[in-house]
């Protein structure tokens, strides 16, 4: 055995990119290009107001393609995070504005509201055996609804929660360096993509992510119990959506039930453009977020540029379908 | 003397296939116990039963001499029996430390991953296997053999008792082989059972105990390997009680050749095969699983790229690249698996026919003419004699038999004069097969020219003009057909291992 080829040393450019993560330095090159060419072409784009509010921007669908990426990774789809984040808010602003709680109250259950919807969702997956694709489709019209007859179909402020807006709009750390007033919803963003990259990477759970995605039959014949492991990733990601859901309503100061549907798209688009493989066994946190940035910069530059809206659609589709095709190309190179 | 593991009276039925039929096997601490037998002799399936992967349908198991009935890989494992898989069931995206202690994971607190012991742990094993490899390097940038030999660290993780090893070395050179039977001696010494299923012969003259021989999902027989010859072994293996039907051979020799493959080749798969076969002619493809005929086939169909080789059909040569080329070149193939590739089977029995050639019932206006798709339906289920209540009904409630015979004149319709059956008649019953092979006779004495892949030696017999044997990719020898071939000389043709090529594997 030890005639064969033996293992070189590899350097650690060349172990990056044997992990797969040619994609992701793809997709972060995109992005300065991108930020560089919007720069030069308007000078109010580089402003940091601007900047700000890209970040801010991509709060929401960051947070959301976070949760997503790790049900892609499993080999899965979850189509429900858009109406499920709506569901979350709506159970909050009942939590808060028609039962009067603390606002702690409101976010745990924002976040236990996230986590149970996620939990049945891979019920249905591993105990039923549903397809993920459906499985969640389901879902993301049960949750719509949901939220439609809880709020009567009306808003919920929560105006009688003061305090309530600054979870999204306010700024720890403009208190602290008044000249970077980032908002609070930025924070988030970067500590959920912290904390969730580090369980993915770092953890069992993140491990039966990427084992379920490359051969889940190989890891139910070595005994893993992949069926409540599949419930638990489905969970924690919708936990994540929940966090999505304070974000969207504290941003808004109120839960709007009919909103929510076409942000699992935009999530999934993200998630696609950071490198995570639809097919499952390959992707990560970080491309994601900058998935979710490149999105974010588009629609902010464009608009700079007076683009109207619906081009803007226009090249975001285009930049997924070069996302993949570019991907795709590296696959074939590497087999 | 003890034993570590029995089974009695082992039945086992899958939809259609009686599997098992009252088999029994024994295992003893300390010894290698080969399970022989032809594929589909249900080896495979006795082994997935005593590691939990199947449940049986009838018969007893005892470990130790306590009955028990591991009902999951997991409980399996908790008795020490560990199996090797035949086909690699490695997570390719992970790491090989990843992969072999996967469901065990040393953890730290909070479920988090001690990845400094995973990678420590897995050294070990890898040292005890004598394997040079970084448990960081990921699985699936290395080469099948290594992957294997990954697959087998993972097994002897779990420290079992009983290890069953379903064709080990299928990928592995020479060396790689040796350093495996040095690892099988020092597991013997600490007395674990070993069954070991293999197709090379020579292998179990080195390291078998006793060979336990099954057939047709029945047991037949257990020898001392030391006093029993390879040649009673065989014999065991492919039986003698059937009489065989030898086809009547028609002198073909004159006949224009209708198809000609000249040095063939593709990475390890196909290596330089080179055959014709003559208009009106039964060309067999034999060998073990494995052994490249399928590959063969795809390449010949355009299904898979070739590194080089000429196809020539008609002695014009044709650059065949895709399956669209290949039908226009007049070549046509029927896969093994009907169901995945062969046949729409929701769609009526009218409809498949028509599939494949549905300009023929297109009006210029592009509407397709119902009336003439349900009149060559009616004719090719008359004329091939597939039994179904109407051209209406949906394929999949049809007999395997009549499956295949629909996707025979799917291709019957598109006229091509190159025919290549790959297994035409598995999960077919005894009767229907019969009915196949009069119909291959058939199109061959119209002067089509017919190639006939199978894995059942009696079939291939039964069905070929001459008969083509492939081993590790190559063609280890093309024999007359007829009945002075016999069994014995394919099996021969079929383990003939190169010994050239086998340690030039690595250089590929």
């Amino acid at each position: 055995m030890t005639a064969t080829a033996t293992q070189a040393p590899k350097s650690t450019l060349a172990r990056i990119i044997a992990a797969g993560t040619h994609q992701r330095v793809l997709a972060f090159a995109s992005l300065v290009i991108l930020l560089i060419g919007f720069s030069i072409a308007s000078p109010n784009f580089m402003q940091t107001s601007n900047m700000i509010a890209i970040l801010q921007a991509t709060s929401v669908n960051g947070v959301l393609a976070i949760a997503v990426t790790l049900v892609i990774i499993t080999g899965g789809i979850d189509l429900s995070v858009g109406t499920m984040m709506t569901f979350c808010a709506v159970i909050t602003g009942v939590v808060l504005t028609y039962a009067g709680l603390p606002m702690i109250f409101g976010v745990i259950a924002a976040v236990l509201t996230g986590a149970l919807c996620g939990a049945a969702s891979g019920t249905f997956v591993a105990k039923m055996a549903i397809p993920p694709f459906i499985a969640t489709l389901g879902m993301m019209l049960i949750l719509k609804g949901l939220s439609l007859v809880i709020s009567g179909t009306r808003p919920i402020y929560f105006n009688d929660t003061p305090g309530f807006s600054e979870i999204s709009r306010g700024s720890l750390i403009g208190e602290v360096i008044p000249s970077l007033p980032i908002p609070n919803g930025v924070l988030i963003l970067f500590i959920v993509a912290a904390v969730t990259a580090y369980i993915l990477n770092r953890t069992v759970l993140g491990r039966y992510c990427f084992a379920l995605g490359s051969n889940e039959e190989s890891v139910r014949l070595s005994g893993v119990n992949t069926d409540r492991w599949k419930i638990v990733i489905y969970a924690l990601a919708g936990a994540i959506v929940g966090i999505a859901g304070l974000l969207i309503a504290s941003r808004l100061n109120s839960a709007q039930p009919a909103l929510g549907l076409g942000y699992e798209l935009e999530a999934i688009a993200a998630v696609v453009i950071g490198g995570t493989s639809l097919s499952g066994g390959r992707g990560s946190i970080l491309g994601s977020l900058i998935g979710a940035l490149i999105m974010a910069v588009l629609t902010n530059g464009l608009r700079v540029l007076s683009v109207a809206q619906e081009w803007q659609t226009v090249v975001t589709g285009g930049i997924i379908i070069l996302a993949v095709y570019a991907d795709m190309i590296r696959r074939k190179k590497s087999n | 003397m003890a034993y570590l593991v029995e089974m009695k009276g082992i039945e086992k039925s899958f939809p259609g296939v009686h599997a098992l039929k009252a088999v029994q096997f024994d295992l003893r601490p300390g010894e290698v116990h080969a399970l022989m037998g032809e594929n589909g002799a249900g080896k495979s399936t006795l082994m997935k039963i005593m590691s939990g992967i199947y449940p049986h349908d009838g018969g007893d198991m005892f470990v130790d001499g306590q009955p028990v009935t591991p009902d999951g890989p997991r409980a399996a494992q908790d008795l020490g029996i560990g199996i090797i898989h035949q086909e690699l069931s490695l997570m390719n995206d992970l790491t090989a430390a990843q992969n072999v202690l996967i469901g065990r994971e040393p953890r730290r607190s909070f479920g988090r991953l001690d990845e400094v012991a995973l990678n420590a742990r897995t050294a070990e094993i890898f040292a005890s296997l004598n394997l040079d490899m970084d448990p960081r390097t990921q699985v699936g940038t290395q080469t099948i053999a290594r992957q294997q030999l990954i697959e087998i660290a993972k097994a002897l993780s779990y420290a079992p008792r009983v290890l069953i090893m379903d064709e080990p070395t299928a990928a592995l050179n020479d060396t790689e082989i040796n350093e495996l039977f040095k690892v099988i001696e020092k597991l013997k010494a600490d007395g674990v059972g070993i069954v070991y299923i293999s197709h090379r012969m020579d292998e179990i003259k080195r390291i078998a105990d006793r060979v336990t021989i099954l057939r047709d999902g029945a047991y037949i027989e257990t020898v001392n390997a030391a006093d029993t010859p390879l040649s009673t072994i065989i014999q065991l293996m492919v039986g003698r009680e059937v009489k065989q039907m030898t086809p009547d051979i028609p002198d073909t020799s004159q006949n224009p050749i209708a198809l000609e493959v000249r040095n063939l080749s593709r990475g390890k798969d196909v290596r330089d095969v080179s055959f014709n076969v003559r208009k009106g002619e039964i060309l067999g493809f034999a060998g073990l699983m494995g052994a490249g005929r399928t590959e063969v086939a795809r390449i010949i169909f355009g299904a898979d790229p070739r590194d080089g080789g000429e196809i020539l059909v008609d002695g014009q040569p044709v650059n065949i690249r895709t399956p669209h080329t290949a039908v226009q070149a007049g070549i046509g193939y029927l896969s093994e698996d009907r169901k995945h590739f062969g046949l729409a089977v929701d769609m009526t029995v009218r409809a498949n026919i028509a599939m494949a050639n549905l300009g023929q019932f297109t009006s210029r206006t592009g509407v397709l003419n119902e009336t003439a798709m349900e009149n060559t339906a009616l004719d090719y289920i008359d004329r091939l004699g597939i039994r179904t209540p109407s051209d209406l009904q949906e394929v999949r409630l049809l007999s395997g038999g009549n499956q295949q015979k629909v996707v025979i004149a799917k291709w019957l319709l598109r006229d091509c004069d190159v025919l290549i059956f790959d297994e035409p008649t598995r999960g077919i019953d005894v009767g229907a097969k019969s009915e196949i092979y009069a119909l291959l006779e058939d199109l061959a004495a119209q002067g089509r020219a017919i190639i006939v892949i199978s894995s059942e030696l009696p079939e291939v017999m039964r069905l070929s003009h001459r008969i083509a044997v492939m081993c590790e990719g190559r063609l280890t020898g093309i024999l007359p057909g007829g009945a002075t071939t016999t069994q014995e000389q394919i099996m021969q043709l079929a383990t003939q291992r190169d010994p050239a090529s086998v340690g030039a594997e690595d250089l590929l």
